[in-house]
C-alpha cells in the first residue's frame, strides 16, 4: 500500500462501470508488470482506453499522471482479472480510487498488491468533482473534502480487507499471521 | 449449505461456512496464460525466492492461449518466460505453442482436458475462470499476486459469497440458446447485480443443456459481477469428466433447504433471442429489434462463443447459404477446430458448410479478437466496425479500435446476422 493515508491533488473524474479494458487495454498486456521498465510502461498507458473526449490520464512528460486521485461510480474496475489495470494507475502514480462500489476482482487486486487504495465513498461522488479539482482524502479519518470550498464527503468503513491493508498487500499479511515463512 | 458453500468448507477444512467468513482454501488446480503467467512467475519468484519450487507440480495448469499467433515481440517473450518457468520446476501440465501439445483458449481446454473436476476448487489468473463451475467446481478468477501467492503456498484467503439462485425451467424453443439465457439474466440483474456473490444456476431447462452450453451461461456469470457461477453435477457431467480424467474427485451439491439471498424463475419457452449492444453486456435488446442495425463483421469465437457447439449452431443456419459480410470463425481449441472437420450436418462437414458459405479463412484456435491484443491479431478491429460477435464483451474497444461497436449475441443469432448483414433473430432466416 501507499504509506501515505494523507493524499492531496486534483482529481480525475469517471463515471459508472470503468472497465479493465479502458483502464489499460488489451494491446499493453504484452507489459509485464514485474519487469521494472515494463511497470512505469503500463504506468504511461493508465486509462489510454478511455474515448478521446476524456483528457489524457498520464500527460506528465515522464508518462506519470498529475492526478494522484480518481473519482468513480458504481462498479469500478469490472470486467478482466488483470493486474495490469490497478498496477498501471499505481505505476501512473495514482494514490486512491474513491468509487461508489468496485467490481471484486479489481478490488481484490488493488488490496493484494498494495498499488493503489480502492476506498468507498458513501455517497456518488462523480458531479460533486470535476476533474483538476482540488482534493484531500484522508483514510483514516474516511474522509473527501473538496478543497475549493471545504465540502466533505465520507468514506465507507474497509471492512473485512482492513487487516490486508494494514499489513501492506497479501504477502505482508499472510506472514504477519504466519500464513507462509519467508 | 449451497454447493459453493460446501466445497469452500472442505477444502478449508471447516465443517461448517457462512457467506462472509474468511477462510484460507485448498487450491484444487491453479490456471494460469500468456498474459498473466509470466507476471505471477514474478511474483512467485520475488515473494518465495529463486529458487523455491511450487506448491505441487500436480496441480498447476498452464494455456496459453491469448496472443500466439502475432508477430509482437513481447507476446513471444512471455511465452519465453512460461517455457523456461515450466522446465525449471518440471510442470507437467503445460501446452506449449507451436508443438503438437497446444491446445487454445484456457477455458475449453481445461475441461476437455479433464483438469475440471466436479467439487473441487479452481483458481485461475483470468475472469471468465468462472465457466468451470459449469462442471460443479468451485472456480473463480484472480490476479497475479494472489496466484503467486498460491503457486507458493497453495492456498488462497476467500471470501466465502452469498449465493444468488437461478431457476430455469421449461422447453427451449428453436434457435434459442445458452447465451440467450445469461443474456437474458444479466439484462435483468445488470452487471453488477451479482457483485462478489455466487450464481446458481439449476431448473430443468438447465439439466437438459449439454456439457458446452453450460459453460457459456457460466463463463459469462463475471459479467454480473459474479465470483462463480455454478451448475450441480448430474450424470451427463459424469460423463464427461469421466471420459477425460482418472483421477478421483467427490462430487458435492447444495442442500435443499440451502440459504440463498435471492432466488429468480425462469420458463425459457417464453424467451426469444437477444443482443446486448453497445458497451455493456446489460445492455439487452431483442433481436428481432435491431433489424435496423447494419453490421460489417460477425466473429464467431472465443470461450463463450468459440465451443463445438456454437458452430454446430452457426453451421445449422449458414448450410447452403452465403454470408452476406465479412465473417470470422475461430476455433476455440484444437479439439473444436478438428471438430469443424469431423462433425456433420446432413453429410457436410461444418468446415465445408463455413467454406461454402464464403467465411473468411478458418483462423487457429486462440483468443483472437475477442479481446483485441496486439495489432496484427486476427479479426482485430481498426476502425468504426460494427459487429456481431459471440464473445463476451462489449466494453469500448474491446475488440481493438475505441470507434468499433459490438453486439454480443448467441451462435444462431450472429450467424443469421452474417447472412443478411444487420442484425437478424435467427427465427427470421
Ligand atoms: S476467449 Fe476472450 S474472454 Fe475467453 S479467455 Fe480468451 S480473451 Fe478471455
Amino acid at each position: 500500500m501507499p504509506k501515505d493515508t494523507l493524499i492531496r491533488g486534483p482529481v480525475y473524474v469517471l463515471e459508472d462501470n470503468i472497465d479493465t479494458d479502458l483502464l489499460i487495454p488489451a494491446c499493453y498486456l504484452n507489459l509485464v508488470p514485474t519487469i521494472p521498465e515494463e511497470y512505469r510502461k503500463l504506468g504511461s498507458y493508465a486509462l489510454a482506453g478511455l474515448p478521446d473526449s476524456f483528457p489524457k490520464y498520464a500527460s506528465n512528460p515522464d508518462g506519470s499522471t498529475p492526478y494522484p486521485i480518481v473519482i468513480g461510480g458504481r462498479n469500478f474496475g469490472c470486467g478482466s482479472s488483470r493486474e495490469h489495470a490497478p498496477i498501471a494507475l499505481g505505476a501512473a502514480g495514482a494514490k486512491a480510487v474513491v468509487a461508489e462500489s468496485y467490481a471484486r476482482i479489481f478490488f481484490r487486486n488493488s488490496v493484494a498488491t498494495g498499488e493503489i487504495f480502492p476506498l468507498e465513498s458513501e455517497k456518488r461522488l462523480c458531479g460533486e468533482f470535476k476533474t483538476g479539482d482540488q482534493a484531500e482524502v484522508d483514510i483514516e479519518k474516511g474522509t473527501v473534502t473538496r478543497l475549493s470550498d471545504g465540502a466533505v464527503f465520507t468514506l465507507k468503513p474497509v471492512g473485512a480487507v482492513a487487516p490486508v491493508i494494514a499489513a501492506g498487500g497479501m504477502f505482508a499479511y499472510a506472514r504477519q499471521i504466519g500464513m507462509i515463512k519467508r | 449449505m449451497t454447493i459453493t458453500e460446501k466445497i469452500l468448507a472442505r477444502e478449508s477444512g471447516a465443517s461448517i461456512v457462512s457467506p462472509g467468513d474468511n477462510i484460507w482454501v485448498n487450491c484444487g488446480i491453479l490456471l494460469t496464460h500468456d498474459v498473466c503467467g509470466p507476471g505471477t512467475i514474478g511474483i512467485f519468484q520475488r515473494e518465495f525466492g529463486r529458487d523455491a519450487k511450487v506448491f505441487d507440480r500436480e496441480k498447476v495448469v498452464i494455456l496459453p492461449d491469448h496472443y500466439i499467433f502475432t508477430a509482437d515481440e513481447k507476446a513471444h517473450r512471455n511465452i519465453d518466460i512460461l517455457r523456461a518457468f515450466v522446465k525449471e520446476q518440471g510442470l507437467p501440465y503445460y501446452y506449449d505453442p507451436g508443438t503438437d501439445s497446444y491446445c487454445g483458449v484456457c477455458h475449453v481446454a481445461l475441461p476437455e482436458l479433464g483438469h475440471v473436476r466436479p467439487g473441487e476448487t479452481i483458481f485461475g489468473t483470468d475472469s471468465h475462470t468462472c465457466t468451470h463451475g459449469a462442471l460443479g467446481a468451485f472456480s473463480t478468477g484472480i490476479g497475479n499476486t494472489d496466484a503467486g501467492f498460491i503457486l507458493g503456498a497453495g492456498k488462497l484467503l476467500v471470501k466465502v459469497p452469498p449465493t444468488l439462485r437461478f431457476v430455469l425451467d421449461g422447453e427451449m424453443p428453436p434457435y434459442l440458446s445458452a447465451k440467450d439465457l445469461i443474456l437474458q439474466i444479466i439484462g435483468d440483474i445488470t452487471v453488477d447485480g451479482a457483485t462478489y456473490c455466487a450464481m446458481e444456476f439449476t431448473g430443468s431447462a438447465i439439466a437438459a443443456l449439454s456439457i458446452d452450453e453450460r459453460c457459456t451461461i457460466c463463463n459469462m456469470a463475471v459479467e454480473a459481477g459474479a465470483k462463480n457461477g455454478i451448475i450441480a453435477p448430474d450424470q451427463k457431467t459424469l460423463d464427461y469428466v469421466n471420459a477425460r480424467t482418472k483421477k478421483p474427485y467427490e462430487p458435492l451439491f447444495s442442500d435443499p433447504d440451502a440459504k440463498v439471498v435471492s432466488e429468480r424463475r425462469y420458463d425459457v419457452s417464453r424467451l426469444e433471442p437477444v443482443v446486448a449492444r453497445p458497451h455493456l453486456p446489460d445492455r439487452r435488446a431483442l433481436a428481432r429489434e435491431c433489424r435496423d442495425v447494419k453490421v460489417t463483421q460477425v466473429y464467431i469465437g472465443s470461450c463463450t462463443g468459440g465451443k463445438l457447439e456454437d458452430f454446430v449452431m452457426a453451421a445449422k443456419l449458414m448450410k447452403g447459404r452465403k454470408v452476406a459480410v465479412r465473417t470470422l470463425i475461430v476455433p476455440a481449441t484444437r479439439t473444436v477446430e478438428q471438430g469443424l472437420s469431423d462433425t456433420r450436418i446432413d453429410g457436410q462437414s461444418l468446415r465445408s458448410i463455413f467454406e461454402s458459405a464464403g467465411v473468411e479463412p478458418i483462423a487457429p484456435p486462440s483468443c483472437a479478437a475477442c479481446l483485441g491484443g496486439p495489432y496484427d491479431t486476427f479479426g482485430r478491429t481498426h476502425g468504426k466496425e460494427v459487429v456481431v460477435s459471440t464473445t463476451n464483451r462489449n466494453f469500448i474497444g474491446r475488440m481493438g479500435s475505441k470507434e468499433s461497436q459490438i453486439y454480443l449475441a448467441s451462435p444462431y443469432t450472429a450467424a443469421a446476422t452474417a447472412l443478411t448483414g444487420h442484425i437478424t433473430d435467427p427465427r427470421d432466416v
